[in-house]
C-alpha cells in the first residue's frame, strides 16, 4: 500500500503524474514533446538537478524508448511518456522490452486519431495498448486512471507491477485527464522500495557470469520457450486485475466504461437512476489484465449491457467475450476528440431500457 | 583446446584475451568483425576494465557480439544501439559504455540516433564497422556502398542518380562539437591492427575523462557479401575502399 | 635470428589465410586435413617462425597463440654460435 501526504493540492493531471513519478523514486526519464502531455517532460526538467533522476529530451520517440531500454537494462526505475503517434513509434522498442523482460512505465496521454490526429482526448488506442501494439506475442500491463488522483497513484502501481513482473506497464490516460485540474493527495516519497535486479547490466564482476539483455533467441525451440514463459507470466498477472463497481447489486443495465468515459457513464447512471432505470457501472482499472471474470459474474443478474468509450468500439469486444452471447451488449461512443455527454449516454440507456421492457412484455 | 607443449625456453607473447568468451565466432572466414571484437576486448583486458564495461550489440552480422565479448551486454533494436548506450551511460556514468554497429545500423536506419548521440557528446565509444554492404541480410546496398559497386539491390552497380552517394558519416560526426575523438582505422594488416588497437585504447582512456563521444570507424571487409576470398577482399578493400574512406584521424583532442 | 613458434586452435581456425599473407617468414600454410567445422586449418610449414605476432594480430578467430624464445635462451644460443666459430645454429 502506498502512503499519502496529509493535505490535498490542486494540480494538472500531467503534473500530478510527473510529481508522483519523482516520489516513486524515478531514476530516468527519456521523452519527446507532444501535446497533450508535454507538461510531464517540462515538469521533470524544471526540478532541481537530480531530484527526478536523469531527465533527457530525446531526438525522437524512437530514441526515447531505446534510451529507456538501455536505462532499464542498466537497472534503473525508468519511464517515458507520449501521446498516440509517439506511442506508435515506440512499439518496436516495447516489443523488444517485453521480450527482454525489461520493466518500465510508459504513459500514453491518448489523443484522437487515426492519422496525425487531434490533440483532443480519445480512447482510440485501447487496442494498441491492450493487445500488444507492436510485433510478436506480448502484452503490456495497462492501467486506466479516471481522475487526477489516479494519474498520481497509478504511477506507483505501474512501477510496482512492471518491476515485479519484469514487463513494461502503461498508463493509458487521455488529453482531458492530462490537462484537467483537480485536487490530489500526493503519494509519499520513498514508499516504493527498489527491488533487487541481479539481471541488470551494470558491469560484470568476476563473481558472476556476464549479464545479457536480449530479445533475440535464434533457435525456434528457444524462442518458443521464451514465448511460453511470457504467456505463463501473463497468466500470473491475471491476479492483479482491478476494477471498480458502482451500484451493480440491483442493476438491470450494466454500463462498462474506463477512464474519462467512466466518469461520464457514472453521471449518466445517476440520471438514469433518477428516472427509475436501475443502471450499474463496472469500471475496469486494469485494461490488461482485463476484468473478464468480474463482468461474467454480473451477467446473470443484468438484462443488458452498454459499453461507453471515446472510440469506435474497442473495449466492447472484450466485454462481448466476457458476456459470451448471454446478454445483448450495446455500444455508445464518440470519436476524433469528441467526448460523449452524460445526456447522450442517458439516451442510449433509456433506449435499451425500453427495448428490454418491450422484450420482457413480449416474452411474458 | 591446445595440447602442444611449449619448450621451456619460450615466453608466451600473445594469446586470446580472457575478455573474449570461449564461444567460436559465427562470422564468415576472414571477416573483419572478428578482428575488431578481438582488439576491442584486448584493450578492455589490458586496461583492466572488464568489470566496469557494458556493451551494446547492434542488429547486423554482429548481433551476437554479446556471445563473444565477455562483458555485460545489451542487444539493441536495429539502428538504436547508440540510444540504448545513452540510456546505460546516463544511468551508470562511471562505467565504460560502447556501442558496436554496422553501416546499415549506424548510417541508415540509425542515422538520427548516431548524429544526436554524438551531438550530445555522450561519453561513450561508438565502434562503426563500415563494410559497404548489408552482410546479415545477404549483401544488399548500404549507405556506404561505393559508386558502381554491385550488391544484391544494385545489381548493375550503385548509381548516384538513383541511390545517392556513399555516406561519409564519420566525416559528418567529426564536425559535431560533441565529438571528442574521431578516427578511421582498418584491421586488415598487422600494422593496421596495431594502430586500430591504439585508437581503442585512446577512446576508452578518454571516456574516463568525460570529454565527449569517441567514434572509431573500422573500414572493413565482407568477403561473403563481396563474393571474394578473404585475401581478395582485403586487397579490394585497400584498392577501392581506402581511397573513398581514407584512414587516419578526423578529430583528435587538442 | 630470434626464434618463435605458434600454436593454432585448429578447431576454430576457418582457413581464411589472412595469417598466411601477413607472415613475413612465409612460415604458414594450410593443412591437408579438415577440422570439424569443415575448414583446412593453419599449420607451420617451415621452422623459421620468429614469434613476430603478425599472424595472431590479423586472425579474426583469435585462434593463434604465439611464443618467443626467452632473452636468456637467445643469448645462450648466440654465444654458442660464436664459440663454435659460426658453424652451428
Ligand atoms: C527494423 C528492422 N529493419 C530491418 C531489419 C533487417 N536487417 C537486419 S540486419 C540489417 C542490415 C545490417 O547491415 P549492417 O548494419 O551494415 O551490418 P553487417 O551485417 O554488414 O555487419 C537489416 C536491414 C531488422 N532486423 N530490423
Ligand atoms: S556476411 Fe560479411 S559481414 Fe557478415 S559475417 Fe560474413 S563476411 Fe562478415
Ligand atoms: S587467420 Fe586465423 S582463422 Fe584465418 S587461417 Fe589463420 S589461424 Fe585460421
Ligand atoms: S609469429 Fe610471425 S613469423 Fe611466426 S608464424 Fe606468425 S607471422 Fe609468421
Amino acid at each position: 500500500m502506498i502512503e499519502h501526504d496529509q493535505g490535498a493540492t490542486l494540480m494538472k493531471g500531467n503534473e500530478a503524474l510527473a510529481e508522483a513519478a519523482i516520489r516513486a523514486g524515478l531514476q530516468g526519464y527519456f521523452g519527446y514533446p507532444i501535446t497533450p502531455q508535454s507538461e510531464i517532460l517540462e515538469y521533470l526538467t524544471a526540478q532541481p538537478k537530480g531530484r527526478a533522476g536523469v531527465v533527457l529530451q530525446a531526438e525522437s520517440e524512437l530514441a526515447a524508448i531505446n534510451m529507456v531500454f538501455g536505462a532499464s537494462g542498466a537497472g534503473a526505475r525508468v519511464m517515458t511518456s507520449s501521446s498516440s503517434p509517439g506511442i506508435s513509434l515506440m512499439q518496436e522498442g516495447l516489443s523488444y522490452m517485453a521480450s527482454a523482460q525489461l520493466p518500465c512505465l510508459v504513459v500514453n496521454v491518448n489523443r484522437g486519431g487515426p492519422g496525425l490526429g487531434t490533440i483532443q482526448p480519445s480512447q482510440g488506442d485501447y487496442f494498441q495498448a491492450t493487445k500488444g501494439g507492436g510485433h510478436g506475442d506480448y502484452r503490456l500491463i495497462v492501467l486506466a486512471p479516471s481522475s487526477v488522483q489516479e494519474m498520481a497513484d497509478f504511477v506507483f502501481e505501474a512501477f510496482r507491477l512492471a518491476e515485479e513482473y519484469r514487463n513494461p506497464a502503461m498508463i493509458l490516460a487521455d488529453g482531458a485527464l492530462g490537462q484537467m485540474m483537480e485536487k490530489v493527495i500526493l503519494p509519499r516519497e520513498g514508499s516504493l522500495p527498489y527491488p533487487p535486479k541481479p539481471w541488470a547490466t551494470t558491469g560484470k564482476p568476476a563473481s558472476r557470469e556476464r549479464n545479457i539483455i536480449t530479445s533475440l533467441f535464434i533457435q525456434p525451440e528457444k524462442m518458443e520457450q521464451v514465448n511460453l514463459e511470457l504467456q505463463e507470466k501473463y497468466r500470473r498477472l491475471q491476479k492483479e486485475v482491478r476494477f471498480e463497481a458502482f451500484q451493480v447489486e440491483d442493476a438491470e443495465i450494466l454500463l462498462v466504461a474506463f477512464g474519462l468515459a467512466a466518469r461520464i457513464a457514472q453521471k449518466a447512471l445517476e440520471l438514469a437512476r433518477e428516472q427509475g432505470i436501475r443502471a450499474g457501472l463496472l469500471r475496469p482499472i486494469t485494461l490488461y489484465p482485463f476484468p473478464t471474470a468480474a463482468i461474467a459474474n454480473l451477467v446473470p443478474n443484468v438484462e443488458s449491457l452498454l459499453v461507453v468509450e471515446m472510440n469506435a468500439g474497442q473495449m466492447v469486444e472484450d466485454v462481448r467475450l466476457a458476456v459470451n452471447g448471454q446478454r445483448p451488449v450495446s455500444f455508445k461512443g464518440r470519436m476524433g476528440g469528441m467526448i460523449p455527454t452524460p445526456e447522450e449516454v442517458l439516451e442510449s440507456i433509456v433506449q435499451i431500457a425500453e427495448r428490454t421492457h418491450t422484450e420482457q412484455v413480449e416474452r411474458s | 583446446m591446445q595440447t602442444t607443449t611449449i619448450p621451456p625456453e619460450m615466453d608466451l607473447v600473445y594469446r586470446r584475451p580472457d575478455t573474449l568468451t570461449q564461444t567460436p565466432m559465427h562470422y564468415c572466414p576472414g571477416c573483419g568483425h572478428g578482428v575488431t571484437h578481438k582488439i576491442l576486448m584486448e584493450v578492455v583486458d589490458e586496461l583492466g576494465i572488464q568489470e566496469q564495461t557494458v556493451g551494446v550489440a547492434p542488429v547486423g552480422c554482429s548481433v551476437f557480439a554479446y556471445n563473444y565479448m565477455n562483458v555485460d551486454m545489451q542487444e539493441a533494436a536495429h539502428g538504436r544501439a547508440s540510444a540504448v548506450a545513452t540510456g546505460i551511460k546516463r544511468i551508470l556514468p562511471d562505467r565504460f559504455v560502447f556501442s558496436y554497429q554496422g553501416d546499415g545500423d549506424l548510417a541508415a536506419i540509425g542515422t538520427g540516433e548516431t548524429i544526436h548521440t554524438v551531438n550530445r557528446g555522450e561519453n561513450i565509444l561508438v565502434v562503426f564497422i563500415n563494410n559497404a554492404i548489408y552482410g546479415m541480410t545477404g549483401g544488399q546496398m548500404a549507405p556506404t556502398t561505393l559508386l558502381g559497386m554491385v550488391t544484391s539491390t544494385t545489381p548493375f552497380g550503385r548509381e548516384s542518380q538513383v541511390m545517392g552517394f556513399p555516406l561519409k558519416i564519420t566525416d559528418l560526426v567529426a564536425q559535431l562539437p560533441g565529438a571528442y575523438y574521431v578516427t578511421r582505422q582498418a584491421v586488415h594488416s598487422p600494422t593496421a591492427v596495431r594502430k586500430a588497437k591504439k585508437a581503442f585504447r585512446h577512446a576508452l582512456e578518454y571516456q574516463k575523462l568525460n570529454k565527449g563521444t569517441c567514434f572509431i570507424e573500422i573500414v572493413s571487409n565482407c568477403p561473403a557479401g563481396w563474393k571474394m576470398t578473404p585475401v581478395e577482399a582485403n586487397e579490394w578493400m585497400e584498392k577501392n575502399m581506402f581511397p573513398a574512406y581514407p584512414l587516419g584521424d578526423l578529430k583528435v583532442p587538442k | 635470428m630470434i626464434r618463435g613458434t605458434i600454436v593454432v586452435a585448429n578447431e576454430i581456425c576457418k582457413g581464411c589465410e589472412l595469417c598466411i599473407t601477413s607472415c613475413p617468414q612465409e612460415s604458414l600454410g594450410l593443412s591437408d586435413r579438415i577440422n570439424s567445422i569443415g575448414y583446412r586449418y593453419i599449420v607451420l610449414v617451415k621452422d623459421n617462425c620468429t614469434g613476430c605476432v603478425n599472424c595472431a594480430l590479423v586472425c579474426p578467430e583469435a585462434a593463434i597463440t604465439v611464443y618467443r624464445e626467452k632473452k636468456s635462451a637467445l643469448k645462450a644460443r648466440e654465444s654458442a654460435f660464436v664459440a663454435s666459430g659460426g658453424l652451428s645454429v
